[in-house]
């Protein structure tokens, strides 16, 4: 079964000269990149303060601290932006906009309905994938080039975790596009309108899952920025504006991977049978709970050792998602 | 095919804009923060100390072997989306054929578990 890629994006409907909407799609992709990651950072803010009973992020502004966030802001973007004497200088300040712009590419192909998408790229999760793991090398840039011992371990451990879970990852998500039979984001939509892929494929969510927590470095697997050991690891010497870029690549990263998660198992924009909801709202609503329990679990989960990580994904999950392909590929032919 | 290209367009325009938003973020706050560089706060942070040696040092790396592993397995990867996309119209032979793929690399992560590759301590 090979479905046809529906949907015309809103911005060509309404505009039919090329640049036009290149120009609305581009200013679309980015609001969205400077509007929902720091909503996220903002719940980050909030929640963990309640979860852990932390008076800090709950004062700025009076009313429940709501100012905490427009005072980060102000406060990186006139801190004095140091870069050590021993840094190789054009590879330290180049690091976060490596880190950054992939998750900003990634939300061009996420679709918010089956109008309101900027590109419906024929190989959009492969594209994702792809993207997604560009944003190590950001780290790695950082680490080697502050020419400090901690960055220098804690980018290697980065790039150790990427390598360990980017195959259960990419693996999980083959499982998916054979379902679907599209690698288009949209196509693998459309294949869940009777029923969301986290049923049949459960365990596959649960890999995916705990990859996208190691791919964005959260707990329980924040080893790469363990300050209890390696300060905090690639980014320890960074200061001012580019430390900021560096968190808002994490939380477009989680954004990017929470988006990239509801379309692959939780039927994107599909709306609960009966429950006449619209799709964008949907889709905002399954992002935002994924994003949730992204910050959730960094209040409830200690962090693993180096070693563990590394045997949990080559003898745990790796092989698991092997055979979960197997299994899929032997149920889709056989019935 | 111009289609097929035009289609990445949104993608070369978004990264442009995102380096323009990085270019002009950065030039904004060397225009606002202030700049006075002093030897003691240039050097290397090595928890408070002087740093010992340079930063760039030697240590031991035992990550190699999962690099050599990871090399082998996301070309696989590579391999499995195309076949993904058009097993189900192939039948049982692309099935069994990708079964034989999957069990000679499991075949090898097998090896190195029993070599002791991912056991450290």
């Amino acid at each position: 079964m090979i479905l046809a890629e529906t949907g015309v994006s809103v911005f060509s409907s309404l505009f039919s000269n090329f640049w036009v909407v290149l120009l609305l799609k581009t200013i679309a992709v980015m609001g969205f990149f400077l509007v929902v990651p720091l909503g996220v950072g903002y719940v980050e803010h909030k929640g963990l303060a309640h979860m852990q009973a932390r008076l800090g992020p709950m004062e700025a502004g009076r009313f429940h601290g709501w100012a905490q966030l427009v005072a980060d802001g102000v406060k990186f973007i006139q801190k004095e932006d140091v870069v050590p004497a021993a840094a190789d200088r054009n590879v330290f300040s180049l690091a976060p906009a490596v880190a950054m712009i992939p998750y900003i590419a990634i939300l061009v192909v996420l679709p918010i309905s089956d109008s309101w998408f900027a590109e419906n790229l024929d190989v959009g999760i492969f594209f994702v994938l792809a993207m997604s793991s560009v944003s190590v090398i950001g780290v790695m840039m950082a680490g080697w080039s502050s020419a400090n011992k901690f960055s220098l371990i804690g980018a290697l451990r980065a790039a150790a975790q990427l390598i360990a879970y980017e195959l259960p990852l990419v693996i999980a998500a083959a499982a998916v596009v054979m379902q679907a039979g599209t690698l288009s984001m949209i196509g693998i939509v459309e294949a869940q309108q009777d029923l969301w892929f986290i049923i049949p494929q459960l365990p596959g969510f649960l890999i995916f899952m705990i990859a996208a927590f190691a791919e964005l470095q959260r707990p329980p697997f924040d080893m790469p920025i363990a300050d209890s050991e390696i300060i905090f690891g690639a980014y320890t010497e960074y200061t001012g504006l580019k430390f900021a870029f560096f968190l808002l690549a994490e939380y477009g990263g989680i954004v990017a991977f929470s988006g990239i998660a509801a379309v692959l198992y939780l039927g994107g924009y599909q709306p609960l049978p009966g429950i006449p909801i619209p799709g964008p709202l949907m889709m905002m609503g399954k992002i935002g709970a994924l994003a949730f329990f992204f910050i959730w679990l960094r209040a409830t989960y200690p962090r693993l050792r180096e070693d563990q990580l590394q045997r949990f994904s080559w003898l745990g999950l790796i092989p698991l998602s092997l055979a979960l392909i197997m299994g899929v590929a032997v149920a889709k032919v056989a019935f | 095919m111009p289609d097929y290209y035009s289609s990445y367009g949104v993608v070369l325009a978004v990264v442009a804009a995102g380096a323009i938003l990085v270019a002009v973020a950065f030039t904004a706050a060397k225009l606002i923060a202030p700049h006075r560089p002093l030897p003691a706060k240039l050097t290397t942070y090595e928890c408070g100390i002087d740093p010992v040696g340079e930063g760039w040092s030697q240590s031991q790396i035992r990550y190699y072997v999962f690099g050599f592993l990871f090399v082998i397995f996301d070309v696989e990867a590579v391999f499995l989306f195309p076949w993904a996309r058009v097993f189900e119209s192939l039948g049982w032979a692309a099935v069994v054929e990708m079964g034989i793929f999957i069990a000679i690399l499991a075949t090898g992560l097998l090896y190195a578990w029993r070599k002791g590759v991912v056991r450290w301590a």
